[in-house]
């Protein structure tokens, strides 16, 4: 396999440890022996392929794409932005599925037993692919905060989860959107486990003016930068 | 050589609430895809995957994604990157699987064994099946692959394999047991401890 096929590393300069003893749960579900290095092979460097077939319009539009007999409570979102690589390249055709909580901190999820109402209108899941300039758009409402178990009085931040597929295996990313302003931001472990500050805060989003919809929902961008290629892309 | 002109983005744990959207059927949604990722046109042998995830407490992981990706029988991933034409692709085969883990920590896949692949210096890999596990507690997620406890042969001159040290290549190898139904592999992955699975830095 040539190198110009393969991906830049991992980042744990950036990326969070496995173990971070302030989120109690990583202590007894964190790998503690070495990472055993991988050559990446073509197991590595393919990866499961979604494209139009597996998103329909509704999917990014989650205001409507679990309403029963009304719309949610809330307020109205979108969310704007770019997916690219480390080499600043877009890329096209990712699929990014999301979901989250509902505008009082619920999750539809069987497990979520927090006792905050459910909102028959609102699922809370979408997926969606980025257009050929690596950008995508949804419109949801704005997730409340909710309680955890982690430490006493801990409210997890505001948050939208985020899952994507890059252009193979070893371009996974599962990560998390926040909002700018959220007091809880740094009180938060998960939030705190990402070791560099600056990679920390591109995972708040900003609100945008332009992104704005007149009349109808406050705009924020947020981008996503996924492993690039590892050899030097050719110029010109 | 550095061509890095951005910061990749920091990853952050999938949370204990993601099966309404990844992992759907439940919900009386359809997701991408499944635990069954072979159906009755699927070429190959059909077989069943299945294990437990155990944290270092000895206790399940019972809200936990696992994610695998494979080779058709023939050998060959239905990806652009994958473009050996002398191997034939199933249109019946796509080769990504998802599965919540229940109550027990256990997953389940129904598959079939998948063809070898090429690896580094063009060498024949073993049969392999490549895993990404994620749940709450986890902040990164972890890769890992599962190997064919009967392709000994193939299993022995594989290089990954070989890169790991002897006394932990049985955490990635699953034994195989034949029923009426077929084989079904069983391996459990553990997250810490004395069988600590092998995790790799991909
Ligand atoms: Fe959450």
């Amino acid at each position: 396999m040539s190198d110009s096929n393969t991906y830049l590393p991992r980042d744990w300069g950036l990326q969070p440890p496995y173990l971070y003893e302030g989120y109690k749960s990583t202590v007894e579900r964190s790998p503690r022996k070495p990472l055993v290095p991988l050559p990446q092979t073509l197991s590595e460097l393919t990866g499961p392929v979604y494209g139009h077939d597996a998103v329909r319009e509704i999917d990014s539009d989650l205001t409507k794409n679990g309403a029963l007999n009304g719309q949610p409570l809330g307020q109205r979102i979108k969310v704007t932005g770019r997916v690219t690589d480390e080499n600043g390249r877009p890329v096209p055709n990712a699929l990014i599925e999301i979901w989250q909580a509902n505008a009082a901190g619920r999750y539809v999820h069987k497990v979520d037993n927090h006792d905050a109402p459910l909102d028959p209108n609102f699922f809370g899941a979408g997926r969606f692919l980025t257009g050929p300039d690596g950008r995508y758009t949804f419109r949801s409402i704005r997730p409340g905060e909710y309680p955890w178990a982690n430490h006493h009085k801990a409210f997890r931040p505001a948050h939208i989860h985020f899952s994507l597929f890059g252009p193979s295996f070893v371009t996974r990313l599962v990560t998390q959107m926040y909002f700018p302003g959220d007091p809880l931001l740094p009180l938060d472990p998960i939030f705190l486990s990402i070791p560099d500050v600056n990679a920390r805060n591109r995972l708040i989003s900003r609100y945008s003016v332009e992104a704005t919809d007149a009349d109808f929902a406050l705009g924020y961008e947020y981008d996503i930068v996924l492993r690039g290629s590892k050899a030097t892309p050719m110029e010109g | 050589m550095d061509n890095r002109k951005m910061q990749q983005t920091p990853g952050q744990t999938i949370g204990p609430y993601f099966a309404y959207c990844l992992t759907p059927e439940g919900y009386g949604r359809k997701g991408i895809t499944s635990n069954v990722l072979a159906g009755p046109a699927t070429k190959g042998e059909h077989i069943r995957i299945t294990g437990r995830l155990i944290a270092g407490d000895g206790s399940p992981l019972d809200d936990a994604l696992v994610e695998v990706w494979q080779a058709n029988a023939a050998g060959r991933y239905a990806h652009a990157a994958d473009n050996r034409a002398d191997v034939a692709l199933d249109p019946a085969f796509n080769g990504f699987g998802r599965c919540q883990t229940d109550k027990d920590g256990r997953f389940t896949f129904d598959t079939v064994k998948p063809g070898r692949v090429p690896g580094q210096g063009n060498r024949l890999q073993a049969p392999h099946i490549s895993v990404i596990i994620q749940s709450r507690g986890m902040l990164s997620h972890a890769f890992t692959r599962i190997y064919f406890g009967d392709e000994t042969k193939a299993n022995d001159e594989d290089p990954v394999l070989n890169s790991i040290e002897a006394a932990r290549r049985p955490t990635v190898i699953a034994r195989r047991e034949d029923t009426p139904g077929g084989a079904v592999y069983h391996l459990d992955i553990h997250m810490q401890g004395d069988q600590e699975t092998v995790f790799f830095d991909a």
